[in-house]
């Protein structure tokens, strides 16, 4: 047996310093923990940990702030945007941000999150589209894909009853104060990886003052989708996608310069708006 | 200090600005909005303070919550029907125990109502600001200078305790001007004096979490359990009313903010006819001077409570004197301010009746017009 000497050896991997060292209570298969990870690298690449402020959501992300190593407090269910808003407005120096679901941002919060992106608020939104209310164990979201089965949808989406999905990156996109407007997903690691560089992207906009910036992520709920983790992963790229197409939304000019590289909505991953 | 005329809404917002608030976020609504224009046209005149308007009342108080969480002087303000959307925020706020203030500026309900001055807000304010157990500090001042000083003091109070501190007046205090003489204008705080919980970025030090969620039956019931202990700790300290004319009433009038107003003028008149009336008007109405009212209970023969709503804080006069005198109501609603002559008339009628005797009068459907309603009236036993 031989001793192995660490120093020979480089660290590639380790957690972000900007995440806390618990188990997350999200379920196996569930991307949000994937998802936090992105956003621990980008807060550590950015060197901001110190001075930044998370706002939690209610839903399945309510304990979000007990796992980013950070300032955090917890919003009432749909506000985060208006929580953040009091925050950064007292401390404009400061970096905030909001995580909040599909349940949160698209159904409860539409008004706080249209009018944050309205007054061009310099706040980053990460909002995780999982097409469901997961925290409350499946229940149908405005995101809830048309014929898809939850438990208040017992028989699949009925667009007749309750019309067709919202799609918020298009919907927010339209709004001039929302500088950088984009959808992602995380259901493969090229996927993955352009994820990360949109949040990182997210951040800076908020860092340049330059308005409301919002990566819509596209997530996987295999316990309510009542799936395996892989098959709902192919689930987003099979079921989602063509209904939520990824790509940059809104890129305002200013914006453009943080941008390695433009990502054309409806055109990545070959498909358009279903 | 020179007295200087100012009309009630914006002696509030000047009060607010000279105690060193640091941002307001608040929606326009009659009769309130003075105070959210004022804020506009001032604030901007003080480098590094914050207005904001908001989208609804809604995103207000979370502004307010997202604020205060950061440890700064914070104010919002409203009217009955904006206060009723913040509800759900102000019971986050209690729950976090972080330090606000708000200023209702009440109007007629419920619903739309009317936008003529109201007291109809008495419970949703001293017993139900939001789910949950919790109360806030409630402040009713009867004049604007009063609005001034409780505004000044407020921010103290609500940091001392961390807690929502409300000054509870109506259209008529909001809207009338009156003399003040204003206090001194004090900075606002420093980086150094913010408190040890505030959210600023976890600089040198552990993160921190403000939140009102406790997944844990246990640990929840500890929560409430310190939170019942603070309010405790309020009701032994915070108590503040005034008396006119209490040593030696046979009738004790309690009323509150501009009925309270209306009822010292009543006192005066009453001592010029040679009627033994008094009056204690309560300023904090929670907590509730429940203690005074029970000594004075004990020595006098009958007690009159004047509303501007439908019998309100009788009940909790009622319960403080728990029977030691016969509590008798009168309310005008709708937004009608009661004159001080039928409030006259009401005490001629007691002190012609023997104590306790007890009879109706007026028209069935009870508070339109001069209806006393008698300690065993099911209207002032609260089964209404």
């Amino acid at each position: 047996m031989t001793l192995i000497d660490l120093a020979n050896y480089d660290v590639v991997y380790r957690r972000p310093e900007a995440l806390t060292n618990v188990q997350t209570h999200y379920c196996p298969g569930c991307t949000h923990g994937l998802i936090h990870r992105l956003i621990g690298e980008v807060i550590d690449e950015l060197g901001i940990r110190e001075n930044t402020i998370c706002v939690a959501p209610v839903g399945c992300a309510v304990f979000a702030y007990n796992y980013f190593n950070v300032d955090g407090c917890e919003a009432p269910h749909g506000r985060a945007p208006a929580m953040a808003t009091g925050i950064k407005r007292v401390m404009p120096d400061r970096v905030v941000f909001t995580y909040q679901g599909d349940g949160d941002l698209a159904a409860i919060g539409t008004n706080e999150i249209i009018h944050a992106a309205g007054r061009g608020e310099d706040l980053t939104v990460i909002f995780v589209n999982n097409a469901n209310y997961g925290m409350t164990g499946g229940q149908m979201a405005p995101t809830t894909l048309v014929g898809q089965v939850t438990t208040s949808s017992p028989y699949g989406r009925d667009v007749e009853l309750v019309g067709m999905p919202m799609r918020v990156a298009e919907l927010i996109s339209t709004i001039p104060g929302a500088s950088y407007v984009v959808r992602r997903s995380v259901h493969n690691v090229a996927n993955i990886n352009k994820t990360k560089a949109a949040i990182k992207t997210a951040f800076q906009v908020q860092m340049a003052g330059l308005g409301l910036s919002m990566v819509e992520v596209l997530s996987s709920c295999p316990t309510n989708w009542h799936m395996t983790p892989d098959s709902a992963l192919q689930w987003i790229e099979d079921a989602m996608i063509p209904v939520y197409p990824l790509g940059d939304y809104r890129v305002a000019d200013a914006v453009e310069p943080l941008t390695k590289r433009r990502q054309p909505a409806h055109q990545q991953n070959g498909v358009t708006g279903g | 200090m020179a007295k200087e005329l100012w009309k009630g809404n914006e002696a509030i917002a000047e009060a607010a600005l000279r105690a060193g608030v640091e941002a307001y976020f608040g929606y326009p609504i009659t009769p309130q909005t003075e105070l959210l224009e004022y804020m506009a046209r001032e604030i901007p005149k003080y480098p590094g303070r914050v207005f904001l308007q908001a989208e609804s009342e809604l995103a207000a108080v979370n502004m307010v919550y997202g604020a205060a969480c950061a440890g700064v002087r914070v104010l919002s303000s409203s009217s009955s029907p904006g206060i009723s959307l913040m509800t759900e925020g102000l019971s986050y706020i209690a729950g976090t125990e972080v330090p606000a203030v708000l200023v209702d500026i009440m109007r007629g309900g419920p619903g739309l109502g009317n936008i003529m001055p109201s007291q109809g807000d008495y419970f949703q304010m001293t017993k139900s600001l939001g789910h949950g157990d919790f109360h806030p500090i409630v402040l009713a001042p009867s004049t604007v200078q009063e609005a001034v000083d409780l505004t000044y003091g407020a921010f103290e109070l609500a940091e001392t305790y961390r807690t929502v501190v409300v000054i509870l007046a109506d259209g008529a205090i909001g809207q009338m001007m009156e003399p003040v003489v204003m206090p001194p204008a004090r900075p606002v705080m420093t980086e150094e004096e913010r408190a040890d919980w505030a959210l600023r970025g976890a600089k040198d030090r552990e993160r921190r979490i403000l939140t009102s969620l406790h997944m844990n039956a246990e640990g929840l019931e500890r929560m409430n359990l310190g939170l019942q202990s603070k309010l405790a700790r309020i009701q032994r300290n915070e108590l503040r009313w005034q008396e006119t004319m209490t040593d030696d009433a046979e009738v004790l009038m309690v009323a509150f903010g501009t009925a309270g107003r209306i009822c010292s003028s009543v006192v005066q008149s009453a001592r010029r006819a040679g009627l033994k009336v008094g009056l204690l008007r309560p300023i904090s109405l929670w907590p509730f001077p429940e203690q005074r009212l029970l000594e004075l209970a004990e020595r006098v023969q009958q007690i009159l409570v004047v509303e501007m709503n439908a019998g309100q804080m009788v009940l909790d006069v009622k319960a403080a004197v728990a029977g030691r005198a016969p509590v008798h109501f009168y309310g005008r609603l709708g937004g009608v301010v009661p004159l001080p002559d039928e409030i006259s008339q009401q005490i001629d009628k007691l002190v012609s009746q023997p104590a306790g005797a007890g009879y109706k009068t007026g028209a069935s459907n009870g508070f339109g017009h001069a209806t006393v309603v008698p300690a065993g009236d099911a209207r002032a036993e609260g089964r209404i």
